[in-house]
């Protein structure tokens, strides 16, 4: 295992971060936080609880999963993308390192990004309403799982794009209706039977509900069933992963 | 010398069916300065690519000191600095981040000393702490000279590594690959500039359209192939070139005064004492003599052309 070249490349991918704070951390706290106060403080006052939670604490685990998703996949996808656009990557090609371990680089250096960042949204939720986690062991389990599993996806995104206009269409197009329509704003218990059942092809539903059951116990699918269809996910994403390094796709002649 | 780098039947088909080169085998000796010549487009930088794992292979096996680059690509690459043909740099990193980035890719430990020599030994030291995209192309491609020896390679690929480059910095790179060579590093460079090849390859190899077509000590390689061009020019006007210099493959110059012979010295015996003695039994009187021997890239030239 190289083990320096892990830390080479995740500590080049946080100095990044660093670099780009504004960016990477501050843009998506501050739009999250907006929708803090006009979907929480402003109008969640006039809406009702829902599975008897109050609406603006209702929506704080769908929106930081949102912000997760997005985030994960845009961090992961520029890492990737970025050093292939400017023709740097041959040294990871050129370099004794692993898939393996240029995966666990640029993945474990993502989604630690979404990761403090998801933390951040959640302090800053908390100035807004009043917050209580019931499965902190388990809100922490699903944000890490998912940080990692989207940020899979990202990177097999950032292989992909072969333009800029491909790594935003993913996030932009797909991504985030999907988190949208995904039960962020509402518990799909409250959609008519044929949409809820049509919301059930949406993996984002049972990300965002096994993560809405760590703050506060109730969900709109099984907890059990979430988590295999996470795994399931990032599972699917390795797979891609795997081929695309196997065959050299949009990495090597 | 014992062998540090061999190639066998490695041939490389892109998915289009261009085959940018054909089966080739070919053996580095540990030590040497390997120039690998060719024109555009004949595969030199396919080879490389194959070698330091940029591109799969079609066919054949890369050896790095007995270590397989696919089966035991960790030991293979480990020993192997890749200065690559285009300038690609992270632009908003630091030169030092940069550098300290590639030897920790690598595998090894930091060494600011060993940094920071390098840094110096090709002029960045006062650019250290400059980003990336403020230092000009020749300073860029030192950067990427300096990744490239970061982790302490035993071979170094350089592709086209003074294209567009200054003098000055040329005859840097000339001093840093002497060096290199001299701590035993093995060099492996493409150049489109014959005379670099000339001045600092201890053997040549010419690659044309995925060919290898020959593999020579350059020493060898300018004594078999190379010729000389002898022009005397002569007291009086010569109406007509005598038989006897006819015979020899003389040419007279239209102002019937500068004689002109081409020879290869390795096929000609008497070379240019006998042209003189014959220019002697002629009764001609010689006003001034000059002699040039043909460069590499003469040969060259005539390798390429004669294969087409």
């Amino acid at each position: 295992m190289n083990l320096r070249a892990i830390a080479a490349i995740y500590r080049y991918e946080m100095d990044r971060t660093r670099r780009t704070i504004l960016q990477s951390v501050v843009a998506p706290v501050i739009s999250t936080a907006l929708y803090f106060v006009v979907f929480g403080a402003a109008i969640g006052g006039h809406m009702g609880a829902v599975n008897g939670v109050p609406y603006g604490a209702f929506i704080v685990p769908g929106l930081m999963m949102m912000s997760l998703l997005t985030q994960s996949i845009s961090n992961a996808s520029f890492g990737i993308y970025f050093p292939r656009f400017v023709g740097t990557f041959y040294e990871q090609l050129s370099a004794p390192i692993s898939v393996v371990e240029i995966v666990a680089a640029y993945v474990g250096a993502a989604a630690t990004k979404s990761v403090i960042l998801g933390l951040i949204i959640l302090a800053t939720a908390a100035l807004f309403t009043p917050l209580t986690v019931q499965h902190p062991f388990w809100m922490l389990g699903f944000l890490v799982l998912t940080a990692v599993t989207f940020s899979l996806f990202g990177f097999a995104i950032g292989i992909w794009a072969d333009n800029f206009e491909k790594l935003q269409l993913m996030p932009m197009l797909v991504v985030t209706p999907l988190a949208f329509l995904g039960g962020s704003f509402y518990s799909i218990d409250m959609l008519p039977p044929f949409w809820r059942s049509v919301s059930l092809f949406n993996p984002v539903v049972y990300l965002i509900s096994g993560f809405r059951w760590s703050f506060f116990g109730t969900s709109d699918v099984n907890i059990v069933v979430s988590l295999l269809m996470t795994l399931g996910f990032m599972a699917a994403c390795l797979a891609v992963i795997g081929w695309m390094f196997r065959t050299g796709y949009r990495l090597k002649a | 010398m014992s062998t540090i780098l061999s190639i066998s039947d490695l041939s490389k088909t892109y998915k289009g069916g261009f085959t940018a080169l054909h089966p080739l085998s070919l053996d580095i000796e540990r030590g040497e300065i390997f120039a690998l010549l060719g024109p555009n487009g004949a595969g030199k930088t396919t080879l490389i690519s194959i070698i330091c794992g940029l591109v799969n292979a079609s066919t054949g096996r890369v050896a790095v000191d007995g270590h397989d680059s696919i089966a035991g690509f960790r030991r293979a690459r480990e020993q192997i600095g890749l200065v690559p043909q285009e300038l690609a740099t992270e632009s908003f990193e630091t030169v030092w981040a940069t550098v300290s980035f590639s030897r920790g890719l690598f595998g090894k430990p930091p060494n600011p000393a060993l940094i920071e020599k390098l840094l110096r030994d090709l002029s960045l030291w006062d650019k250290k702490d400059n980003k990336i995209l403020t230092l000009s192309g020749g300073m860029k491609r030192r950067v990427m000279i300096a990744k490239a020896l970061s982790h302490e390679p035993r071979i170094l690929f350089l592709d086209e590594p003074t294209a567009g480059v200054d003098v000055d910095l040329r005859r840097d790179m000339w001093r840093l690959v002497r060096r290199l060579k001299e701590s035993g590093v093995t060099i492996i460079l493409t150049t489109h500039y014959i005379e670099e090849a000339e001045e600092m390859a201890d053997r040549i190899g010419v690659i044309n359209r995925g060919r290898l077509m020959l593999v020579e000590e350059k020493d060898a390689l300018m004594r078999k192939l190379g010729r000389k061009q002898v022009t005397v020019t002569l007291a009086s006007q010569l109406a007509a070139l005598p038989p006897r210099l006819a015979e020899r493959g003389a040419r007279l110059g239209d102002d019937g005064r500068a004689l002109t012979w081409i020879y290869e010295p390795a096929r000609v015996q008497a070379g240019m004492p006998g042209l003189l003695a014959d220019i002697a039994a002629e009764g001609l009187t010689v006003a001034d003599i000059d002699t040039r021997r043909s460069s590499l890239e003469d040969i060259f030239v005539d390798l390429v052309k004669g294969a087409q």
